[in-house]
């Protein structure tokens, strides 16, 4: 399947969605609320984009970029790249995880790593860093929290105490 | 002397219809590292497994932020440490290949014999481990006896044992040692002779088998939905190896199959990794004697900067598809990095394919998972 024909059949779905040819995979961007209806028709019968095997965030300090790269287990040299740009203040987007159920744990660590909030996500919880409790007691941790909120791969995440700036 | 202690009649709590949690880990002999699992217990069924991460994490994502594309590639060694060389290739390939570095021949096929010996070496170690897990003691010394040349060959050729550091972007960091072809010809021929003691000591073994066997069954399906990969996905017959997918290095040039198995048990892991290792013997056996002359290392800029744009780079580690994805401004540091570890997919089917089943299954289980705690966390 070329790149071609792949964009044609998604702007037969998504009419709005936009395209970037200049990595090595072909990255396929979109609407947050367009993500998750073209995700499952990705899934479907007529692509069967059924490996979700890398699920991520980029803060671009204007904005955070969810990227989710998909390919086939039926035919694995087809590689695609979705994106979806989300607010940076108030991040939000519909989960993946009934679609895959790998992107369960993905989300979990965006979750807690950028502050992405993941719609309907049956147990979004913290799930490498210490629980909010345990930050809540440390009051220099607090302060963070309370003004930036406590998101250790966005771009202006500063902990004076475990950062070393070189 | 002692203080006399008081005796605590009920240690734990039970829960609605007779639920007991117990804490498995952060300290268990079992993980192999700092894994904390929270299972909840109906009699001895498992009903439920919670992982709760985090006791090693060093955010390597964010440290690899603020370091050179030279220097960062030394901090992925410590994160899946079985498979440092395999880690240190996915970076140095990504780089060249964002780049456009051209790397010599004898770079590649040294860096694919040292990629199958370690391998092998992750492979002995997990044999030991999760033998002992099941209560075999003798198959962790047969198997480090083998594990220990190919650590001496890496010392060496690489001046350390278990974080090689060897590869960097371009080809290899000196040249190899002068008796580098013939340590490992011996190792080859010595590894040959002793396979067959594994298979008579763990694979043919009544109380292995039937402590493995249809324990922990992982479907196809649900292998692919959980973004299984490496010897996990393979023994549930799905088709994964980066080597054949999207070869690299020297991968293209030698002959090796690809190991399927259908059954998706335990014991069905056990067996993929038996077989990859006779499969990793043959890839070497291939190169050994075939090291082309000339440079190990390609000509390079003294400060790299990759152009702006995005790059994945995938390798197969000895447990399964390891991913690099950085996204770069231009500069000498990379944007965002983001490392998908095989272990972390792995980790998250555990307890799909745990439930139902006795807490005894869940060390088979675990065991043939192969799970790096340092991958995981990262």
């Amino acid at each position: 399947m070329t790149n071609e024909a792949i964009k044609e059949f998604i702007t037969a779905h998504t009419p709005e969605a936009t395209y970037d040819e200049t990595g090595e995979w072909l990255n396929i961007i979109v609407e947050p609320n367009q993500l998750k209806p073209l995700a499952f028709m990705l899934h479907g019968k007529a692509m069967q984009m059924d490996f979700l095997f890398c699920l991520t965030c980029v803060d671009y300090k204007t904005h955070l970029t969810m990227v989710y790269h998909l390919t086939s287990s039926k035919n694995r040299t087809i590689n695609l790249v979705l994106k979806a740009n989300v607010d940076r203040t108030n991040p939000e987007i519909e989960t993946v995880c009934d679609i895959w159920r790998t992107a369960e744990f993905l989300e979990r660590e965006v979750f807690e790593m950028f502050g992405v909030q993941f719609l309907n996500h049956p147990d979004l919880r913290r799930l490498i860093l210490e629980d909010e409790t345990a930050i809540a007691v440390d009051e220099k941790k607090e302060d963070v929290r309370e003004t930036k909120g406590y998101w250790p791969l966005r771009k202006d995440f500063e902990d004076p105490i475990n950062m070393i700036k070189l | 002397m002692y203080n006399e202690t008081e005796i605590i009649k009920d240690t734990t709590e039970l829960g609605p219809d007779g639920e007991l949690v117990i804490n498995m880990g952060p300290q268990h002999p079992a993980t192999h590292g700092v894994l904390h699992l929270v299972v909840t217990l109906n009699g001895e069924t498992i009903k439920k497994i919670e992982p709760h991460l985090g006791y090693i994490h060093r955010s390597i994502e964010k440290m690899c932020e603020s370091l050179t594309y030279r220097q960062f590639i030394y901090v992925t060694s410590r994160m899946d440490y079985l498979s440092s060389h395999i880690n240190n290739t996915a970076c140095a390939l990504l780089i060249e290949k964002g780049m456009q570095i051209e790397v010599p021949e004898r770079a590649k096929v040294v860096r694919t014999i040292l990629n199958e010996l370690t391998r092998i070496a992750s492979h002995e170690l997990w044999i030991g481990a999760m033998a002992m897990d099941l209560g075999a003691f003798t198959p962790f010394f047969y198997a480090f006896r083998e594990r220990e040349m190919i650590t001496d060959i890496m010392e060496d050729t690489c001046g350390a044992r278990l974080t090689m550091n060897y590869i960097v972007p371009g080809g290899l960091m000196y040249d190899i040692h002068p008796e580098f072809q013939t340590k490992v010809k011996t190792f080859v021929k010595q590894f040959k002779e002793k396979v067959t003691e594994y298979e008579d000591l763990v694979t043919g073994n009544v109380i292995f088998q039937s402590r493995t066997k249809g324990v922990g069954v992982l479907t196809t399906a649900d292998a692919i939905s959980y973004g299984c990969t490496g010897p996990v996905a393979r023994a549930s017959g799905v088709s994964c190896d980066m080597r054949k997918i999207a070869p690299y290095d020297a991968y293209d040039r030698v002959e090796f199959d690809e190991i399927i198995e259908t059954d998706g048990d335990s014991f069905t892991r056990y067996l993929v990794r038996v077989k990859e290792m006779n499969q990793s013997i043959r890839i070497i056996e291939q190169l050994i004697d075939n090291i082309p002359e000339g440079e190990f290392v390609g000509k390079t800029k003294n400060v790299l900067k990759l152009a702006k744009g995005e790059f994945y780079q995938r390798v197969e580690t000895a447990r399964g598809e390891l991913g690099v994805y950085i996204v770069s401004e231009g500069g000498t540091t990379p944007y965002r990095i983001k490392f998908r570890s095989p272990g972390f997919s792995n980790l998250s089917v555990l307890d799909h394919i745990s439930k139902g089943s006795k807490i005894g299954d869940l060390m088979a289980t675990m065991g043939t998972l192969d799970l790096v705690i340092p991958d995981i966390d990262r």
